[in-house]
């Protein structure tokens, strides 16, 4: 069997998961600390977008933004002679792209759960503004924090259509997983087609029950 | 967090010296005088509060939460003064706010806001770690605390599985070890059902006792106020009703809804006879002889439901002959039975309260032929 797209959807699920982390939490937290309402909606609707397009369109988008041709593309060609479209990193941008509104979804609604009392009361208590952040905020919201991130992991993992987008199906460089079952079944390969689904199989099923357990920290807490 | 502040966060002296305030406590008193627009009506509160507790009593929705919500720093108003002792917290003309942070205010919340992801200990951890800034050990402090407020066992629980009283508890024992200048007690008791009700109130009654500090008490319940605190507002849709003793509001409320806030049931509007006598309009034109000359501001009287004195037949005759007023005949009365009390209502509309036990049921003879009532017990209202 060629190793291949599992090793670089591993790297590129692994890579993207961190950067989409960091990401989803803290646009969650700017959306949250917004007091203008409108503000927060139109910021909200946009961060959102990826999770409501179809993937080939928001990869559409992504090839318009990093396509050789395009503004951004000639300067990273040319400053970092690194061409975007069609290489490996391409495939981490489709994954952050498309991973990221559930990741932000996720942690914004842990954040909202948690009760604004708190906040307040940690405040009369004398604590600072960062310490409130990290022991009230973060510490109530790990468990939706956490199931958003596997989440996000998942669909990082299982990303299609924008990959195919704008980073291709280029063998051994940017065919993902789910890249190489298309292909393999395209060319009749049931066999290798089979293999690649079960690992799959596994990883889904294995975070799905992640989340479930994410989610029972949650309950646990009474 | 990134919005730049309109106004400057450092504390500043009063400038004014230290004067007593009215109440004549000396250095330690809270004076509140603000303004803030809110979505249903303006509140607009003026305070003072001295040592002991000052109760604010209104129905729900009337601002008096959001009052210590600005007090402690955790709303902000429009316009106006908060000032601690010699402490400026807040004022709109100098740009003065100081954060919640430093005003060294202790807010008890209605649902207690127990950190959830800590212990008991470590939510009085935190109290001494960044509110009373102990560095080291906690110890000591940490089991006066414990004992102070018979949190004893409950130190490694969390506040999920605790009780509605020990959750109240282990609150303030947070509270406690910073160390707060002024107590704001937000309904610390409609969280709970009646019956823990009255237990728990005796032992805030002891707390507060021993507090050395200013405590402000807001509620909706007229027994809370009374029972704790010896000062009291009264407030309704953002405007301060009443002020002084609890005794003296409750005695004489002063206005008609002031009245109905102290449980007040009889009101009616009035049309002046004299310079003491009335004619009650809401009472068939029931006339009625005051205690106090009625000036032009009275627009209604009130008599609450137990002051009525009810009298037989023969008696009222004889008082008659004695030229006694406000002698009302009971006409075509309705009696409800209550637990501990008969309710009887009037034709004319007023209701008259007669205590008795559970285990009487039979209404013979409760109701009287007539009933009294003293002149100096009409409470005269704007």
């Amino acid at each position: 069997m060629d190793w291949s797209p599992i090793l670089i959807s591993m790297k590129t699920a692994g890579l993207s998961i961190v950067v989409t982390f960091f990401l989803g939490i803290l646009a969650a937290w700017l959306v949250v600390s917004l007091k203008r309402e409108a503000l927060k909606m139109v910021l909200d609707g946009i961060l959102t977008l990826p999770l409501v397009l179809p993937p080939t369109v928001a990869g559409f988008f992504l090839l318009y933004l990093f396509g050789v041709k395009r503004p951004l593309g000639q300067f990273f060609l040319e400053y970092f002679s690194v061409k975007i479209a069609f290489s490996w990193g391409a495939t981490v941008i489709a994954a952050v792209t498309m991973s990221f509104p559930l990741m932000y979804r996720s942690a914004r609604g842990a954040f909202e759960q948690v009760d604004e009392n708190l906040v307040q009361a940690a405040r009369t208590l004398g604590m600072g503004e960062w310490t409130i952040f990290w022991k009230i905020l973060m510490a109530n919201a790990v468990p939706g924090i956490v199931s958003g991130g596997v989440l996000a992991f998942a669909r990082g993992l299982g990303e299609f259509g924008a990959t195919a987008m704008i980073a291709g199906n280029i063998a051994g460089k940017t065919r993902t997983l789910p890249m190489a079952v298309y292909s393999e079944v395209a060319a009749g390969n049931m066999d290798s087609a089979y293999q690649y689904v079960a690992v799959i199989v596994v990883i889904a099923f294995l975070s799905v029950i992640a989340m479930n357990r994410a989610a029972a920290g949650n309950a646990r807490r009474g | 967090m990134f919005l730049k502040r309109k106004y400057q966060s450092r504390e500043s002296l009063s400038g004014t010296g230290s004067r007593d305030n009215l109440l004549g406590e000396g250095k330690l008193s809270l004076r509140v005088d603000i303004k803030k627009q809110l979505r249903q009506f303006l509140l607009q509160v003026q305070l003072e509060a001295g040592r002991g507790c000052l109760g604010i009593l209104g129905p729900s929705g009337c601002g008096k939460s959001m009052t210590l919500k600005t007090i402690a720093g955790i709303q902000h108003p429009d316009s106006g003064q908060v000032v601690l002792g010699r402490r400026v917290l807040y004022d709109s003309a100098r740009r003065i706010d100081v954060r919640p942070q430093k005003r060294r205010v202790g807010y008890l919340f209605q649902n207690y806001a127990l950190f959830p992801n800590m212990t008991v200990e470590q939510n009085i951890r935190a109290g001494l770690q960044y509110g009373a800034k102990i560095r080291g050990d906690y110890g000591t402090r940490m089991a006066e605390l414990v004992e102070r407020f018979r949190l004893e066992g409950l130190e490694k629980q969390y506040p999920g599985r605790l009780s509605g009283g020990q959750q109240q508890r282990a609150a303030l024992a947070r509270i406690f070890a910073c160390g707060p200048d002024v107590l704001l007690l937000d309904e610390p008791f409609s969280a709970m059902d009646s019956f823990l009700r009255e237990r728990l109130r005796l032992e805030l009654e002891q707390l507060l006792d021993g507090y050395d500090g200013v405590s402000v008490l807001v509620t909706h319940d007229r027994d809370e106020a009374y029972q704790l605190c010896d000062h009291l507002l009264l407030m309704d849709e953002g405007k301060v009703l009443a002020a002084g003793t609890t005794r003296d509001v409750f005695g004489d409320p002063g206005s008609v809804q002031a009245a109905r806030l102290t449980g007040c049931k009889n009101i009616s509007r009035i049309r002046r006879l004299g310079p003491c006598r009335v004619c009650a309009l809401d009472w068939n034109g029931l006339e009625l002889a005051t205690g106090r000359e009625v000036g032009q501001e009275i627009t209604a009287v009130g008599i609450r439901a137990h002051d009525f004195v009810p009298l037989g037949e023969g008696e009222a005759l004889e008082r008659r002959a004695q030229g006694a007023d406000n002698l009302i005949p009971v006409t075509s009365p309705s009696i409800a039975e209550m637990p501990f009390e008969w309710y009887v209502t009037l034709e004319n509309g007023i209701w008259w309260k007669k205590e008795k036990d559970i285990h009487t049921h039979d209404s013979t003879g409760v109701v009287p032929s007539w009933l009294y009532v003293d002149p100096s017990a009409i409470l005269l209202l704007r």
